[in-house]
């Protein structure tokens, strides 16, 4: 009876592990932000409804606000998104829109070979047109987007998917970020009580 | 005209067919270098390698075709061309996507399971081994000592003894 104790001992141990790896809300493609707790890295981008006016992250100081990468190509973002529109409707923590590679990322667009001033101007227009087409028929739960049109600040964000979202506090400093959409359940559970801490 | 020559078919053939050839090869030579600068090109495919895909995350960066590692690709050029050393770029990659791009991680206070403990594994079979075979070895004197009766010994010599005699004949 003895002898089966050990292989009985190390198969609960190997179920163990088996059942972690099941747990729901698992997701071994998910990587910790390393900007956790860091200054979120600033930028100076052009604004979706406004391209002449530039948005920073320095102007939301003083502020606990959400950033939240998206793009019209992006089939979670628009699982997300309804969510995201009704929760601006009854909340009044801010929502920046971080339009990510809205052409790029997208298969149909080349990049041209040798990007000129105007090439760059043409796409910046092409961008804003089918994000502001994307908005008017989603709706809008941002109180600006801010176009990132090559991805360079998605780079200084760590983004590797989209969407993601970032809670960034009064002294613009990340304190949380979820890759994937937002859910209802991470937004009571997680992100309002953590709103709540930073806005004392 | 020489209508119907069969030389002169052959003849045009053949010249087309050299025609056709050679300008294949001069296609061939016309190929474009991959990239503006090789040396440059080198130093990514190295760094790049060293760094995992955040997109299919059993991809090296140097080797996976996602659009993000495209990106990152292109940033590593960047940074080179601006004279960065490969620890400043594999600071900047870090600083930004966490150690999960690196394939070799540091050793720090969290991945010390990670580095040690396949050989606190080793070393927990080989103690495991060790007093298994004591145990063993144990077990083994014992039952030489107690499994045959004098009786059963006494037969067994006896047939020994008759083996041996038995082969030298």
């Amino acid at each position: 009876m003895k002898r089966f104790l050990i292989p009985l001992g190390l198969f609960f141990v190997l179920v163990g592990f088996l059942a972690w790896g099941l747990k729901p809300g698992y997701d071994p493609h998910e990587i910790p932000t390393a900007l956790q707790d860091k200054p979120a890295p600033l930028f100076n981008l052009p604004q979706l409804a406004q391209p002449d006016k530039k948005f920073s992250p320095a102007d939301m100081k003083g502020k606990v606000w959400l950033l939240n990468v998206w793009a019209s190509w992006c089939v979670s973002c628009r699982a997300e998104h309804p969510l995201l529109v009704a929760f601006a409707k009854q909340s009044n923590l801010p929502i920046v829109g971080l339009s990510y590679k809205e052409l790029r990322g997208d298969s149909d667009f080349k990049v041209p070979a040798k990007e000129t001033p105007e090439s760059k101007a043409a796409e910046l227009d092409m961008a804003l047109q089918r994000a502001e087409a994307w908005i008017r028929k989603h709706g809008n739960p941002y109180v600006l987007s801010a176009m990132d049109i090559d991805g360079r600040v998605g780079i200084d964000y760590g983004v590797y998917g989209v969407p993601e979202t970032f809670l960034i506090d009064k002294n613009g400093i990340i304190r949380f970020k979820q890759s994937g959409p937002v859910t209802r359940e991470l937004l009571n559970e997680k992100i309002l009580p953590l709103v709540k801490e930073l806005e004392k | 005209m020489t209508k119907g020559n069969p030389c002169g078919i052959m003849k045009r053939i053949l010249i087309v067919l050299t025609l056709l050839l050679l300008g294949a090869s001069v296609v061939a030579k016309e190929a474009a270098p991959l990239a503006e600068d090789e040396a440059v090109e080198k130093r990514m495919v190295a760094i790049s390698e060293e760094m995992r895909c955040l997109v299919c995350q059993n991809e090296s960066l140097s080797g996976s075709r996602s659009d993000l590692a495209q990106d990152l690709r292109r940033e590593i050029r960047t940074l080179i061309k601006q004279g960065k050393s490969d620890q400043d770029i594999m600071e900047f990659m870090v600083s930004r996507y966490g150690d999960f791009v690196r394939y070799r991680p540091p050793v720090k206070s969290t991945t010390y399971l990670l580095w040690f403990g396949p050989f606190l594994l080793l070393v927990g079979a080989i103690v495991a081994l060790v007093m298994y075979l004591r145990r063993r070895g144990g077990r083994a004197e014992v039952a030489a000592e107690s499994a045959l009766s004098p009786e059963e010994r006494r037969q067994a010599e006896k047939l020994m003894k008759l083996n041996e005699s038995e082969s030298k004949q």
